[in-house]
């Protein structure tokens, strides 16, 4: 039996841990509103050159000297996974569903046969992969510097997986990262960049002229669009990473009330029994007298 | 044709943000292959952008965004541009344009590295050739001529 100053010593803590879960709720509220703006405002950009891409792409799709980055190096042996996690925890399942998928696919892979090397993004995802891929490891990206994620981040990821691609490193690259779909809901997803996978059904748009040639533009925007999916992938993980958190804290507030509420009707219990018993013993003294 | 007087829109958007989105009588490009105007019912055409500005008339009067590259889609009803870089010109300081000009080096600097391929060293270095003009148009260091105000 905890004593009385036990008790609200441990109340007094709880209190505190509630006071840190709530702000953290609404810091993660506030910066999910940014992330939410962030992935907005990227839309338009995003949709046009999508759009364009597809048009490109399926007019060249069937021809033999097609880039490598659409039409892939003819091996599917090397895969590359480009693991999105987040470089703080406190944020519920986030970083461990990405995990999660990315070993799944992994163990496939090697199952089949297949050869697989591993890029993480952000340090808890590569905490967490270290002990069962920490062999697959070939590379990591720091965020942690990165206070906002612009387009240059993407850009450097995206020259990573390039460079690699180049040298011959791997024949696929996916990446996995979380799409946000609500407060409560971040789904787990992957996407292939290279070979390019796009929209089915893109007419090839012979409505244009190109210039200075479709192929050229084409060899420019295939690059390019490795960059904007993985800005996209970054900003869709921002605000799912925000999402967790605030669900997370969310929860954590609530499970400290409860736990205050207890340990106040316990600490209420022990004072009332402690003063009945100082009662009994005055009463059965002055009996006795 | 009744549609040459007219408007047609712009719209110049970068991965983080739309710039600029308006009704525009011309727009003025840094294609890849030459400077090209484009007004209301030019015939469907994508290019590519080099180091540039954009210069759109509307009916306000004129505007001037610097792009570093990119590449535009112009149809009859409208010009995208769609620019990983973009400024309005007023907003290049000489500071920016000393940043774009060493990341266009060091693009070069790369591609020099990679033996055998005379193809990307040639486009790193115009490149870098249209950056730097880029600060010689704009008179970067000066103060900017300010368009007048969109009505």
């Amino acid at each position: 039996m905890p004593s009385l100053k036990d008790l609200k010593n441990r109340i007094a803590s709880v209190k505190s841990t509630r006071k840190i879960t709530k702000a953290m709720q609404m810091v993660a509220a506030a910066k999910l509103r940014r992330a939410q703006d962030a992935a907005e405002a990227s839309r338009p950009y995003a949709e046009r050159f999508n759009a364009v891409l597809a048009g490109l792409a399926a007019g060249a799709r069937g021809s033999d000297n097609a880039p490598l980055l659409l039409r892939g190096t003819g091996r599917e042996q090397v895969h590359l996974l480009v693991v999105m996690t987040s470089e703080r925890g406190l944020c519920g399942a986030f970083n461990s569903s990405i995990a999660r998928l990315a070993r799944y696919e992994a163990e496939k892979l090697q199952g089949e046969g297949k050869t697989v090397k591993i890029l993480t993004v952000g340090k808890k995802g590569r905490d967490i992969l270290r002990r069962d891929w920490g062999q697959a490891f070939v590379g990591h990206v720091d965020l942690s510097a990165e206070r906002r994620i612009g387009y240059a981040v993407g850009q450097r990821i995206a020259a990573e997986i390039l460079r690699r691609f180049e040298a011959g490193e791997f024949d696929v690259a996916t990446i996995y990262f979380n799409r946000f779909r609500s407060v409560i809901s971040q789904v787990p997803t992957r996407k292939r960049v290279i070979p390019a996978e796009l929209e089915e059904g893109a007419a090839p748009s012979a409505l244009y002229d190109y210039e200075p040639s479709e192929e050229g533009i084409l060899a420019d925007l295939l690059p390019r669009a490795v960059a904007t999916q993985v800005f996209a992938a970054l900003l869709e993980n921002r605000a799912s990473e925000e999402g967790a958190r605030m669900t997370a804290m969310d929860n954590a507030t609530r499970n400290a009330g409860d736990m205050i509420d207890r340990l106040t009707i316990q600490y209420n219990r022990s004072r009332q029994a402690a003063i009945t018993k100082e009662l009994i013993e005055i009463i059965s003294g002055a009996e006795a007298v | 044709m009744a549609e040459m007087s007219g408007t047609f829109r712009f719209d110049l958007v970068s991965p983080e943000r739309r710039l600029a989105g308006l009704e525009a009588r011309e727009v003025l490009l840094p294609a890849t292959d030459g400077e090209m105007t484009a007004m209301p019912g030019h015939a469907p055409v994508i290019t590519t952008l080099r180091p540039g500005l954009v210069r759109v008339v509307h009916a306000g009067g004129t505007e001037e965004f610097v792009v570093t590259g990119g590449f535009a889609e112009i149809t009859g009803a409208g010009v995208t541009v769609l620019a990983e870089q973009s400024l309005p010109r007023g907003e290049v300081t000489a500071e920016i344009h000393a940043r774009w000009v060493e990341e266009a080096r060091s693009a070069l600097t790369a591609a020099e590295a990679i033996p055998d391929r005379a193809g990307p060293v040639d486009d790193a270095a115009r490149l870098l050739a249209d950056m730097v003009a880029v600060g010689d148009r704009i008179a970067v260091g000066q103060a900017p001529s300010r368009a007048p105000a969109p009505g």
